[in-house]
């Protein structure tokens, strides 16, 4: 039963082939088994998963419930959950017990799917390695001397050993689709405002979504369907109609124009993950893709970019972290300063408080036009590359992040390189655009995705070559060998 | 740009509210000029007659009526402060 989609154990609960109770126990076990080693998950809640099963199995024995329902998921651990630690894999919030649901939790709680577990990952969802987690790196399963990829490194790890069916993400910077091409599964970013973030911690608000970490396209549309939709709680929710998205998995593919922009096929991508990539293309084409060479002219300037705006926004939002209300504080505080400054000192780790750092900077006192100001503009730069490409291609397509999963530790001294494994990545994220990133291969035993980008609302169409290639390939289907 | 060193640390370290030790400023200051670099970047392209782009789906602010939509959970929330008495937070003395 680990190998089904979420469609096919959806079936089996109905055809009675197993209970809730049974399935989720049987997660339970392999996580008890598997994760000693992975250390995807930072908080198993098996009684209140176990509750939810049993709910769930009621509700199926009436006849009622959706496809979800009775189906354990996996959450990142800063989407708050209600009586359940929400740590953001931070010391910060080693404590703190959400007094509320997120609107996501809400949703999957409605459509009554079991909460399973909250998944590891890069402190406040800042990293790409999953090694900046207060509780420790997490393991890739393909290779557990190689990191999974971050920030949502333990929901995509998770996924990938099949510890459970599916698990939601964030993605600030590439922060769903990097660790699910690192760890062969397929994840997804909505557009910018597709998803409530009610309840999700902040990050960098103007490029913070919520997304979902599957084995198959198909598994996303049901998962993206169930949380899309309009929240007035979150002040950038978009109020538009939600399409069915499995509906739109089987609509014709051919014709469909691919625009490879060539600045993701430059120096620094690594030849085999290149080689993976055009081979899918390939595969595409073969399909009936329209394939053509585009140009995205401002590509080289999205890292430098996301490099002010998220840690402006993140020193921004991190201030809230002040030791009075929730959260660390330190011991005998001498004056309120002083608690301020060591419960941040003590609860942050080394990542965050360089982006505090780097944020205050960047918005203090004479630097705010050579910086904030700046990179705004180059923000405006990035999108309107993407909407002149738009004119003439129907989706974007290039590497997800330019190597295969690397060691744990190799990068760990030099933040520089390591920010730059979100290369390709990143510029969705300053343009508010939806991305996909589908497995399309394996370099030495580490697997490799290709990310789609598609215009603004436009996931039906991602999810849709995503689902036509993996009616024809079969890396999706590849699973790691734990023992 | 612009040049980091250990007096620019601790002076950013204040303003973040982040107590710092002597010995780590050299650290910060290294780590913090590399990303300064990456970051200035930006500086090959001319942007003069660009405007910043806060928002990227061009979204404004939507309003609501103003009305009270939360009921006061004051005893729930306080049930997760480190440190509370009748109803208040309690930190240590600002005013003496």
């Amino acid at each position: 039963m680990f190998q089904k989609s979420l469609l096919e154990l959806a079936e089996g609960l109905r055809r009675k082939a197993y209970s809730s109770v049974e399935l989720t126990t049987a997660f339970l076990d392999r996580i008890r088994q598997h994760d000693g080693v992975l250390n995807a998950f930072i908080t198993v809640p098996e009684q209140r998963a176990l509750a939810d099963a049993r709910a769930a199995d009621q509700r199926l024995a009436r006849g009622e419930g959706g496809v979800l329902t009775g189906i354990p998921v996996a959450h990142k651990d800063l989407f708050c959950t209600q009586g359940i630690k929400t740590s953001c894999g931070s010391r910060m919030l080693d404590s703190f017990v959400a007094p509320y649901n997120a609107a996501v939790i809400e949703r999957f709680d409605a459509a009554g799917a079991v909460l399973l577990g909250k998944t590891n990952m890069d402190e406040f969802a800042m990293g790409s390695s999953n090694e900046n987690s207060f509780y420790g790196p997490v393991r890739n399963p393909w290779d557990t001397d190689a990191v999974p990829g971050g920030s949502s490194g333990g929901s995509a790890a998770a996924v990938a050993a099949r510890l459970c069916p599916a698990a939601t993400g964030t993605d600030t910077g590439g922060s769903v689709r990097q660790p699910a091409s690192l760890c062969g599964i397929t994840g997804l970013k909505p557009t910018y405002g597709r998803i409530s973030r009610w309840g999700m911690v902040a990050y960098a608000s103007s490029l913070d979504q919520a997304g979902v970490l599957t084995r198959n396209a198909e598994d996303a549309a049901l998962m993206l369907g169930v949380i899309a939709g309009f929240d007035p709680r979150d002040s950038t929710s978009v109020d538009r109609p939600v399409p069915d998205y499995v509906a739109g998995l089987s609509a014709p593919f051919p014709g469909l124009r691919i625009g490879l922009p060539k600045e993701y096929f430059g120096p620094g991508l690594d030849p085999e993950v290149a080689r993976l990539v055009t081979q899918a293309v390939d595969e595409l084409q073969r399909l009936g893709a329209d394939v053509r060479e585009i140009s995205l002219p401002n590509t080289a300037l999205a890292i430098p970019a996301y490099y002010v705006v998220a840690p402006a926004e993140a020193s921004s939002n991190l201030a809230r972290y002040d030791g009075v209300r929730f959260g660390h504080r330190c011991e005998d505080p001498q004056n309120l300063h002083d608690l301020y400054s060591r419960s941040r000192a003590e609860g942050f780790g080394a990542e965050v408080k360089r982006r505090i750092m780097i944020g205050t900077y960047a918005l203090s006192a004479g630097y705010y036009d050579a910086y904030y100001l700046k990179a705004q503009k180059v923000r405006r730069l990035i999108r309107d590359d993407f909407a002149r490409a738009f004119e003439s291609v129907d989706v974007i397509l290039g590497p997800t992040a330019p190597t295969p999963a690397f060691d744990i530790g190799a990068k760990a001294d030099d933040p520089v390189t390591m920010y730059l494994s979100d290369i390709y990545t990143i510029s969705a994220n300053l343009a508010g655009l939806p991305g996909i990133s589908v497995p399309c291969g394996f370099v030495a035993g580490r697997p490799v995705g290709f990310q789609v980008i598609g215009p603004h609302f436009e996931e039906s169409r991602l999810l849709n070559l995503a689902h036509h290639y993996q009616q024809h390939t079969d890396w999706h289907l590849r699973a790691p060998n734990l023992d | 740009m612009s040049d980091i060193d250990s007096s620019t640390v601790v002076k950013i370290a204040e303003l973040a509210r982040l107590a710092m030790d002597e010995s780590q400023l050299e650290g910060y200051a290294r780590e913090l000029n590399a990303i300064l670099e990456l970051v200035e970047q930006m500086e090959a392209v001319d942007t003069a007659s660009v405007d910043p782009l806060a928002h990227p789906i061009d979204a404004t602010q939507p309003f609501r009526e103003d009305e009270v939509s939360e009921p006061n959970q004051r005893e729930l929330f306080q049930s997760i402060a480190p440190s509370v008495a009748d109803g208040l937070y309690l930190v240590p003395k600002v005013i003496e």
